[in-house]
């Protein structure tokens, strides 16, 4: 085995020295009733070559939207990666090395994190920002778990324009809590603000919005911040970073907690991991934050360097008490969602965003010139929008994959109530082009009605 | 060497990409969006593409790798990462997949998921697979839903979860996560889970023993056959973390000596890159009474083809969003399939050999305080060194001037002044070598020497204290 | 290390008592500990404490630790100082440092607390076992 240095005559000595006489005698220790007799069911092993030619059949399995164009976001998205991103990334002084808890031989990763930290505070208009969490979905429980904590209440309200997967999260995080989560219904694919005042009292301790929403729309975020602070519930916000080009930082509208998906900041869209959940508050609740955080201090010459800090309310020390049981989270996501915000920059990332909603706009526009495919709602949106199909989205899939597009969306998948309802996503990366022969093939499954 | 932030390298107007030009009619922002939701400014640095690369290439050489030297930190396996594995990790076909496609569009994807599952299933002696939890901690939160989803399912109400005090702080951690009260068990003189104490301890308001076999001194829980019949006895679970699997690899599975549910940790036991703090990868196995608890969905094989199902009414839901953290999958599915049996085996065997060998170099010089054959790694007390002043921080820090990065220290809790050391089995004895080497002058070495180590590093010591009494987490204008 | 005139919880508190009120700080030896305190988390002004449980936590960079009540009785007065400038409990952990004033609810509590020598006593045996 080409990973492991020792050779036979490295075995014998060594077993030798330890005073042993065989490979066998490290292993007395297990009950010989429970030691693996016969070799594992396994496949045999591949040499580098036939591993590397096995890999790129199963690659050749799958349909890639580098030869697929690909109209279909929901919350993992096709956008841009400059090259400097996978560069950075690929230096294995980042990639083989573990969580940095020898600071002195650690500060390339530290001051990335902080960096990474800083970013994302001036990206959401929060104040601090933790190192990372898994992923947008999960960082959402966590910032759900954490409101609890500070309001010492126990009833959430999650609006049903969120992520159907992320409720999903949210309810199976809770399972172990005594903890109410009501789901505040939608009208014309909007938060419903006036459930929302009706049924929202003092026991809440969040209201949960995404903005943009599932179905692509803006939320009245500083109306719904408002209508939750008025009872002292957090607002916990899940945001699209890219939208935040343009778009009013959760800071801004007074969001308590800011999370997301962080794919979209140049990681690799990959099948749905790994990504990673960004994770930003207020100065405040800084002690009630879960995962891990990198501060700023001196070495005893004065000099600047970087540490992990605020541990105590991690799990090694805190154990039971802590307040999240997140270890490892997603260092190189984040390490590369720095890269990306660097690179792409103030001007950059208001760029990219604005050809996200130029582009979008403009597919929504010749989609509703078509017959048959009128918007599902009729709210402002960024880069996804909703349209309602003459037939099931599904058949008019498969018209055109045959074009090689993967088209939107159909969002009976998670709301049985729009059976033609398709979810349409436009990022930069898309050409008018594409778009134009997008609708032009829709245009034939419509006449084919 | 010292490298600014970022945000004082930018000057305003540079750009580090381009973008391409808008290929359709560019309206005004405000006459798509009304004005109340649109921001004011983005204060975002501004640099060029040379100095971002410069910057973050001064960066990494900030930083220590398995790929620079030995990493031997206990209970953490970092091995060496395989080359081979990124590159496959980087194809196309694997990687520019919507998570969304059809299923007839990534076979390849799914059969790699399916394949690991059953891999997996098959090293840890467990009978399904979920592939879904991002971390070993997001395995521990999995496993313990499952097993409070499994006791409700009985209607059975029960409280408490079991965890040794040698095990990791994410254990308890996550089993309060799941509403359950942690109750430590103490270890034996021997190192292991005190068997006596543990019967006092188990009546039917016990879900589960949580146990990490070999444990974090590194040892063979020896009397795993009794626990395992205490617990179930008692009607209560049995779950291994499997943090330390490493040491067992096609030796023993945990699914043979009684345990109902195991983790495995992907960016540890197999060879995934740990990424300076992730992306790991938790997948969990269970025993077929668990099975219909997992999350949604699962990889199923139809004949030839595989679908995702979503169809499991008794699932605790998700953990996550999508299906995992299919990049590290690949990388692990990769490892397995060039190893083989017989290569998984050499794994375990010589992570066993290196670690037992330098036990044997070292514990002349060090104190042992559980002198027995360990598993892949062991536990130095810095005990003696104490006397004279020197602490285990110093021993670690020191070992940086030699080259070597530290190992993991002051854990387990249970033993003073601890020095965890895990050589994993892609050391070799030369290095192995020179390793005790440095560690048995630095036994002998004065006080001021170690107080003041490191010596050649970017920066000395820094001031933890100020760091958590005024924490500075971001940089400000 | 220890002054004369307070009275000493084997927990590692110390109580001053001035009519019925009781001021509460933690003790050379416990501070000692810990090490360099980092943050303090105080109970609320009207709290009511319960001898021998516990009523906030003090932490350094790498621990975390809980006080314990030595009397029971109503929270009057914290010690706001602490929040910003944690370490004066290591600078001056019976005058700057202390914690909060109690008002003492039940005097009888008071009997099973230490005197210095008996305190000192005390944390020489713990110092041997640990």
């Amino acid at each position: 085995m080409h990973y492991i240095p020792n050779t036979d005559e490295d075995r014998r000595e060594m077993l030798q020295a330890i005073g042993l006489a065989s490979m066998d005698e490290l292993f007395s220790d297990i009950p010989p009733q429970v030691r693996v007799k016969a070799a594992l069911k396994l496949p045999a092993a591949l040499s580098e070559l036939e591993l590397l030619e096995h890999a790129r059949q199963l690659g050749a399995e799958n349909a890639n939207i580098d030869d697929y164009v690909c109209f279909r976001g929901a919350g993992a998205y096709d956008h841009f990666i400059p090259s400097v991103v996978r560069q950075i990334v690929s230096r294995a002084e980042f990639y083989t090395s573990y969580t940095p808890y020898q600071a002195e031989i650690s500060q390339g990763t530290l001051q990335a994190i902080y960096e990474y930290q800083t970013l994302i505070c001036q990206l959401t208009g929060m104040d601090v920002s933790n190192a990372s969490m898994y992923d947008g979905a999960s960082a959402l429980a966590e910032a759900v778990l954490m409101s609890c904590r500070i309001t010492g209440r126990d009833r959430l309200l999650l609006s049903q324009t969120l992520h159907p997967e992320y409720r999903q999260v949210v309810r199976t995080y809770l399972q172990g809590m005594s903890v109410e989560t009501l789901e505040i219904p939608y009208t014309s694919g909007l938060t419903d603000l006036d459930w929302l005042r009706k049924e929202l009292d003092d026991r809440a301790a969040a209201v949960v919005v995404q903005h943009p929403n599932f179905f692509g729309l803006l939320e009245e975020m500083n109306e719904i911040s408002q209508i939750a602070h008025r009872v002292g519930a957090l607002f916990v916000v899940s945001v699209d970073p890219i939208s935040l080009g343009i778009l009013q930082p959760p800071g801004a509208y007074g969001a308590d907690i800011a999370v997301g998906e962080g794919q979209a900041l140049g990681n690799e869209i990959c099948f749905g991991g790994p990504y990673l959940g960004f994770f930003a508050t207020r100065e405040q609740f800084v002690r009630n934050m879960p995962g891990r955080l990198v501060g700023a201090t001196t070495d005893s010459e004065g000099r600047r360097g970087f540490v992990l800090t605020l541990q105590t309310r991690e799990q090694h020390i805190r154990r039971a008490k802590a307040t999240s049981n997140i270890c490892s989270n997603e260092s190189l996501n984040a390490l590369a969602a720095a890269v990306y915000l660097t690179t792409l920059g103030k001007e950059g990332l208001r760029k990219v965003a604005l050809l996200c909603l130029r582009k979008a706009h403009y597919a929504w526009r010749e989609i509703a010139k078509l017959n048959g495919f009128p918007p599902l709602f009729s709210g402002t949106f960024f880069k996804e929008f909703s349209v309602n199909c003459p037939t099931s989205p599904q058949k008019i899939n498969q018209v055109l994959l045959k074009q090689r597009i993967i088209g939107g969306l159909g969002l009976k998948k998670f709301y049985p109530e729009h059976q033609n309802g398709l979810l349409v996503c436009v990022t930069e990366k898309r050409t008018k082009e594409q778009i134009d022969e997008f609708v032009e093939v829709l245009s034939e499954t419509g006449e084919q009605q | 060497m010292k490298e600014r932030l970022v945000f004082e390298i930018g000057k305003k107007g540079k750009v580090g990409v381009s973008l391409p030009r808008c290929d359709v009619p560019e309206e005004e922002p405000e006459r798509l969006i009304p004005e109340q939701h649109l921001r004011k400014d983005l204060p975002l640095p501004e640099l060029s593409e040379p100095e971002i690369v410069r910057h973050f290439t001064r960066l990494s050489q900030l930083n220590c790798g398995v790929d620079t030297g030995l990493y031997p930190l206990g209970s953490c396996t970092m091995k060496y990462n395989p080359k081979v594995n990124e590159e496959i990790a980087s194809l196309a076909g694997l990687t520019r997949l919507h998570p969304y496609q059809p299923e007839e569009l990534c076979q390849g994807a799914l059969r790699l998921m399916y394949e690991l599952g059953e891999y997996l299933a098959q090293i840890g002696g467990m009978d399904a697979v979920t592939l879904q939890p991002a971390a070993g901690a997001h395995g521990e939160l999995t496993g313990m839903l499952i097993i409070r989803a499994y006791f409700l399912s009985k209607a059975q109400k029960r409280h408490q979860v079991i965890i040794p005090d040698s095990a990791h702080g994410t254990n308890p951690a996550s089993a309060a996560l799941c509403g359950y009260q942690a109750i430590e068990v103490k270890s034996d003189e021997r190192g292991c889970v005190d068997v006596v104490e543990l019967n006092k301890l188990v009546d039917e308001d016990v879900a589960a023993i949580m146990l990490t076999n070999p444990n974090t001194l590194g040892l063979f829980e020896e009397n795993i056959l009794e626990i395992a019949d205490i617990v179930h006895r008692a009607g209560g679970l049995l779950y291994c973390d499997g943090a330390n699997l490493n040491a067992l690899l096609g030796v023993a599975r945990p699914g043979d000596m009684g345990f109902d549910l195991l983790h495995f940790n992907l960016h540890k036991t197999f060879s995934t890159p740990h990424g300076g703090g992730g992306p790991g990868s938790g997948p969990l196995g269970v025993k077929r009474t668990l099975a219909p608890f997992l999350p949604v969905p699962l990889v199923v094989k139809q004949g030839k083809r595989y679908l995702l199902d979503y169809n499991c009414p008794l699932s605790i839901g998700k953990v996550r969003s999508f299906y995992g953290n299919f990049g590290v999958l690949i990388k692990a599915y990769a490892y397995l399939l060039s190893l083989g049996p017989e290569g998984l085996r050499q794994v375990a065997e010589n992570a066993v050999l290196n670690a037992n060998y330098l036990v044997k170099r070292l514990k002349d010089h060090y104190h042992l305080p559980y002198d027995r054959i360990c598993k892949h790694e062991f536990v130095l007390s810095g005990a003696r060194q104490k006397k004279r002043g020197i602490r285990a921080l110093d021993i670690a820090k020191r070992l940086i001037d030699c080259g070597f990065h530290p190992p993991t220290i002051y854990f387990p809790l249970i033993v003073n002044e601890a020095l965890m050391i895990e050589p994993t089995e892609t050391e070799s004895r030369q290095t192995l070598d020179r390793f005790a080497e440095a560690l048995i002058k630095i036994a002998q070495e004065d006080a001021e020497t170690l107080k003041s180590a490191p010596h050649h590093t970017s920066v000395g010591r820094l001031d933890e204290v100020a760091a958590a009494r005024k924490p500075n987490l971001r940089w400000k204008e | 290390m220890y002054p004369e005139g307070l009275k000493y919880a084997k927990t590692h508190e110390w109580l001053k008592v001035e009519d019925n009120e009781g001021k509460v700080g933690i003790t050379y030896y416990a501070q000692d500990r810990l090490g360099d305190i980092t943050f303090v988390e105080l109970p609320q002004v009207g709290a009511e404490l319960t001898k021998g449980k516990s009523f906030g936590t003090v932490e350094s960079f790498k621990a975390v630790s809980e006080f314990y009540a030595p009397v029971s009785g109503k929270v009057i007065q914290v010690n706001k100082e602490l929040r910003d400038n944690p370490e004066l409990i290591n600078q001056d952990p019976y005058g700057q440092g202390w914690i909060l004033v109690v008002e003492i609810a039940s005097p009888a509590e008071m009997e099973e607390l230490l005197s210095p020598s008996d305190y000192e006593q005390w944390v020489k045996q713990q110092e041997e076992v640990g």
